[in-house]
C-alpha cells in the first residue's frame, strides 16, 4: 500500500538520482549528418540492403523538411550537425553474462537489475544504453511460447520479414521532421512480436539510458500483437546530468490486429535541466498505435517527470470496427521545463471509442500544455470520445494550457471534453499539516490523490515507482 | 498545560482576537461558546497554526513551550489536534493511508518507532470499534463525498487515533444526528484522562449534557467575556448572549 518512509526519505534527499555518468569505452561516430553517416550506422549494424535504402529514403525526405515550431514550447534551433548519431559501448556482449560490469552496475544503480532473478519477478527487461541494446532478459523463456522480444537491431537481422512488413506502417518515414530524422538514423530500441492467441506470460520492459555526452538517442520500437493476443509493455528512461542538452527523438509504432490488446506504459525521468533551465534532455517523440483489426485495443499510460522539453503525443488510429484507444497521462513540470503533450485519437472504424485522461502538475517556472485532437472520419459511425484534462498549479509562476481540437466528420459522433485547473488548496495543505504531515509530504500526498486514476492504470510495481518519482520531482516545489 | 495571555490576532488586516487570555490545566474540559463571528474558530486556527493569521501580541505556552513558534506539523507532533468546523476533502487519497501517514509522521517527529501496515491496522480496528466508525469510510478518499455528519465523525476518529494532549473540537456537534452525538460524546468521554485537555467549541447545551465541562467560557468580540462552570451554559441557553452583553462591560458587541 505505502512506500517505505525510509526509501522516500532517501529519495527526497537527492534531487536527480539518475544523474551519474558511467565510464565505458565507446565506439562513437563523428558528429554530423550526411548520407555517409546513415550508411555507416546501417553498416555498423550489419543491416540488409533494403534497410539501408529505407534509411536513405527517410534521410532524403528529411532534407526537405524544417524543424516545427507549432508546439507551445520554446525549442531552440537544434544544431543537428553537432550531434553524434551513433555511440555504442565497445565491448559487444553476446549474452547477458558478457555485459560490461560497469553497465550492469549503472542499471543496478537505477534499480533495474538485469540478472536472472528478474525472470522470477515476472518482468522481462531490455536495456538500451546510448545507441545499442545491451541486454535482454528472459528471452529464451519467451521464445518458447513464440514471443519475440529483442532489440530492434537483432530483429532487423533475424526477423527481416516481420520488420519489413510493419516498420513505418504506422508512422511513415516522412510523418514529421523528427520522425523522418529518426527513420534515417535510428539506433536501437525494442522489437516485440506476440503471436496469435497468446497472452504474453510476463510484463515486457525496456530501460533507456543516455550516457555519452553530445549524442542523440534515436530509439525505434515496434510492437506487433497478432490476432487475439495480449501484451503489456513498459519503458523507463533516465539520463545523466549534463550542462548541454541531449536529444532523444524516438519513434514507437504499435500494431494491434483483430481483438488484440496492447498496453504501453512509460515512466519517463530524463534529466530535466537544473533550476536555472540549463541542460536537460529534449524529448521529441512520435508514438502511435494502430488498432488495425476489429475489437482491438491500445492503451497508452505515461508518467512524465523529466526532460527540459517534451513534445509527445501518443496516438491511436482506430481503424478496426469497435476498437478502442485510451490515453492516461500524468505530466509533472518544474524549474524551466516545458512539456507539450497530449494525444490524437483518429476514429475510422464503426463504433470506435476513445478515452483521454490527462493530469498536469506544474511548479516553478514551468509550462505544461495539453494538446489533444479527436478526429472522427466520415464513415466512423457511432464514435465516442471522452476527454478529461485536469491541472494543478503549484506556485504562481508556472502555467498550464489546454488545447483541445476536434474534427468531426460524422454526425453520429459523441465527443465530450471536461477540463479543470486548480491550485493546491491552502486548506488541504493545512488540513494535512495540522495532522502532523510535513508540507512537502502533504503536497505529494495531494498530488498523488490527484493522479490516482492514471496510476491505477500502471502495472503494480511501476505504480509504486511512479509515486516515488513524483515525490522526488516535487521536492522543493512549494514556496 | 495551556496558557494563553493577551492574545491579539488578525486576518486580512482585520483584528479578530483582541486580548484573549485563558488558562487550561491538564485533564480539564473547557467549553467555549459565543455568538457567530466572535472568533471561536479563529482561536482554534491560531492554536493549530493555520497560515494567514497574524498574531500581533500575546503569548501561548503549551507544556512550557512557545506554541506560536512552531509549524503546524510540529504542533501536531507536540500533541495539538484541531477537529475542523469544516473538514477538508482530499480527493483520491485513501483515508486509511492518510491516517497512517499522519500517525507515523507524528511518531517520527517524536522519535518513536513508526508503525508498519499490520501494526497500524490493529490499532485502527480497535478504534473503529471504540468510536463506532463506519469501516467503509476508511476505504474511501479523505472526506470526499462524506455527509456532514460523517465528516465530523471522521474528525473524532482521527482524534482517537492520534491521541492528542490538547484536542480542540470546533462545533463537532453540529450536523450530527442524535445517536451520533451520543456516540461522539461517549468517544470523547472515553478519551478524557488526566493528561488530556479538551477545548470544546459549541453553540448548544445538548453536547454539554453529555460532555460535562469543568469550565464554560463565553467568547465575545475577541475576548473571553465571561467564565463559569457548567451552570453558565445552562443560563446562556435560557437567556441568550444578550444577557452576557448586559452582564459584561457595555460596548462589547458580537
Ligand atoms: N479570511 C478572512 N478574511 C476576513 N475576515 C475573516 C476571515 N476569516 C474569518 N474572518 C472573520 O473573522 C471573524 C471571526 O470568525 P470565526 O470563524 O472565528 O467566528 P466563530 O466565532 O467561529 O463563528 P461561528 O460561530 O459562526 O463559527 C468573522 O467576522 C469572520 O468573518
Ligand atoms: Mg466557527
Amino acid at each position: 500500500m505505502a512506500t517505505q518512509p525510509e526509501e522516500v526519505q532517501a529519495a527526497l534527499s537527492g534531487s536527480y538520482k539518475a544523474g551519474f555518468v558511467t565510464n565505458v569505452e565507446t565506439d562513437t561516430l563523428p558528429p554530423g549528418l550526411n548520407e555517409d553517416i546513415v550508411r555507416a550506422i546501417s553498416a555498423r549494424k550489419h543491416e540488409p540492403e533494403w534497410m539501408t535504402e529505407w534509411r536513405l529514403q527517410a534521410y532524403r525526405h528529411w532534407l526537405t523538411m524544417k524543424q516545427p515550431h507549432w508546439a507551445h514550447v520554446n525549442l531552440p534551433e537544434i544544431d543537428l550537425q553537432a550531434i553524434s548519431y551513433y555511440s555504442a559501448p565497445k565491448k559487444k556482449p553476446k549474452s547477458l553474462a558478457e555485459v560490461d560490469p560497469e553497465i550492469l552496475a549503472a542499471y543496478d544503480k537505477l534499480g533495474v537489475p538485469l540478472h536472472e532473478r528478474n525472470k522470477l519477478a515476472g518482468v522481462a527487461v531490455d536495456a538500451v544504453f546510448d545507441s545499442v541494446s545491451v541486454a535482454t532478459t528472459a528471452q529464451e523463456q519467451l521464445a518458447k511460447v513464440g514471443v519475440i522480444f529483442c532489440s530492434m537491431s537483432h530483429a532487423i537481422v533475424h526477423h527481416p520479414e516481420l520488420v519489413r512488413k510493419y516498420i513505418g506502417s504506422v508512422v511513415p518515414q516522412g510523418d514529421n521532421y523528427f520522425a523522418a530524422l529518426n527513420s534515417a538514423v535510428f539506433s536501437d530500441g525494442s522489437f516485440v512480436f506476440i503471436p496469435k492467441g497468446l497472452r504474453c506470460p510476463m510484463e515486457l520492459s525496456t530501460y533507456f539510458r543516455i550516457n555519452a555526452g553530445h549524442t542523440g538517442q534515436f530509439e525505434r520500437t515496434l510492437i506487433i500483437a497478432e490476432e487475439d493476443s495480449v501484451v503489456s509493455y513498459l519503458e523507463g528512461c533516465t539520463a545523466p546530468m549534463r550542462d548541454d542538452n541531449q536529444l532523444h527523438a524516438a519513434v514507437v509504432e504499435l500494431v494491434a490486429l483483430d481483438r488484440a490488446s496492447i498496453k504501453y506504459s512509460t515512466v519517463q525521468n530524463w534529466y530535466p535541466g537544473d533550476e536555472n533551465g540549463k541542460g536537460g534532455v529534449y524529448n521529441l517523440v512520435t508514438k502511435r498505435g494502430e488498432c488495425r483489426g476489429p475489437d482491438s485495443r491500445i492503451t497508452w499510460t505515461q508518467v512524465e517527470t523529466g526532460s527540459a522539453v517534451t513534445w509527445k503525443y501518443p496516438s491511436v488510429i482506430l481503424r478496426g470496427d469497435r476498437s478502442s484507444g485510451e490515453f492516461y497521462s500524468v505530466a509533472v513540470t518544474k524549474h524551466y521545463q516545458q512539456a507539450d503533450t497530449g494525444t490524437k485519437m483518429t476514429h475510422i472504424g464503426r463504433d470506435t471509442r476513445s478515452k483521454i485522461v490527462s493530469k498536469g502538475i506544474s511548479a516553478g517556472n514551468s509550462q505544461a500544455s495539453y494538446r489533444g485532437l479527436v478526429k472522427v472520419e466520415k464513415n466512423a459511425i457511432n464514435a465516442r470520445n471522452h476527454t478529461r484534462c485536469d491541472s494543478i498549479l503549484i506556485g504562481k509562476k508556472c502555467g498550464s494550457h489546454t488545447f483541445p481540437y476536434m474534427e468531426i466528420k460524422n454526425p453520429t459522433a459523441i465527443v465530450e471534453h471536461e477540463a479543470t485547473t486548480s491550485k493546491i488548496a491552502d486548506d488541504q495543505l493545512f488540513y494535512c499539516r495540522s495532522r502532523g504531515i510535513s508540507e512537502e509530504d502533504a503536497v505529494s500526498l495531494i498530488v498523488n490523490g490527484f493522479c490516482k486514476e492514471v496510476f491505477g492504470e500502471l502495472p503494480m510495481e511501476f505504480a509504486v515507482e511512479a509515486r516515488k518519482l513524483l515525490e522526488v520531482s516535487l521536492e522543493g516545489a512549494i514556496g | 498545560m495551556l496558557k494563553i495571555e493577551n492574545l491579539h490576532a488578525s486576518i486580512a488586516g482585520k483584528e479578530i482576537l483582541k486580548g484573549l487570555s485563558l488558562e487550561v490545566k491538564a485533564g480539564e474540559v473547557h467549553a467555549i461558546m459565543g455568538p457567530n463571528g466572535a472568533g471561536k474558530s479563529t482561536l482554534g486556527n491560531v492554536l493549530a497554526g493555520r497560515p494567514g493569521y497574524e498574531v500581533t501580541a500575546g503569548t501561548v505556552t503549551f507544556n512550557g513551550i512557545n506554541l506560536l513558534e512552531l509549524e503546524p506539523e510540529a504542533r501536531a507532533a507536540a500533541g495539538v489536534f484541531l477537529a475542523f468546523q469544516y473538514p477538508v476533502e482530499i480527493p483520491g487519497v485513501n483515508n486509511t493511508y492518510f491516517l497512517r501517514a499522519a500517525l507515523n509522521a507524528q511518531r517520527k517527529a517524536r522519535g518513536e518507532k513508526e508503525l508498519d501496515s499490520m501494526q497500524f491496522l490493529k490499532v485502527v480496528r480497535g478504534k473503529v470499534k471504540a468510536m463506532g466508525m463506519k469501516p467503509d469510510l476508511l476505504n474511501r478518499a479523505v472526506n470526499e463525498g462524506f455527509s456532514g455528519g460523517e465528516k465530523k465523525r471522521n474528525e473524532v476518529f482521527q482524534m482517537a487515533l492520534l491521541e492528542p494532549r490538547l484536542a480542540i473540537l470546533d462545533e463537532t456537534d453540529s450536523g450530527l444526528d442524535i445517536d451520533a452525538l451520543k456516540q461522539v460524546a461517549e468517544g470523547v468521554n472515553a478519551l478524557r484522562s488526566p493528561e488530556r485537555t479538551f477545548l470544546v467549541i459549541t453553540h448548544y447545551q445538548r453536547l454539554l449534557d453529555y460532555i460535562v465541562p469543568d469550565y464554560v467560557h463565553v467568547l465575545a468580540d475577541g475576548r473571553i467575556a465571561e467564565s463559569g462552570d457548567a451552570q453558565l451554559a445552562r443560563e446562556l441557553e435560557a437567556h441568550g448572549y444578550a444577557w452576557v452583553r448586559e452582564h459584561v462591560a457595555p460596548g462589547v458587541e458580537a
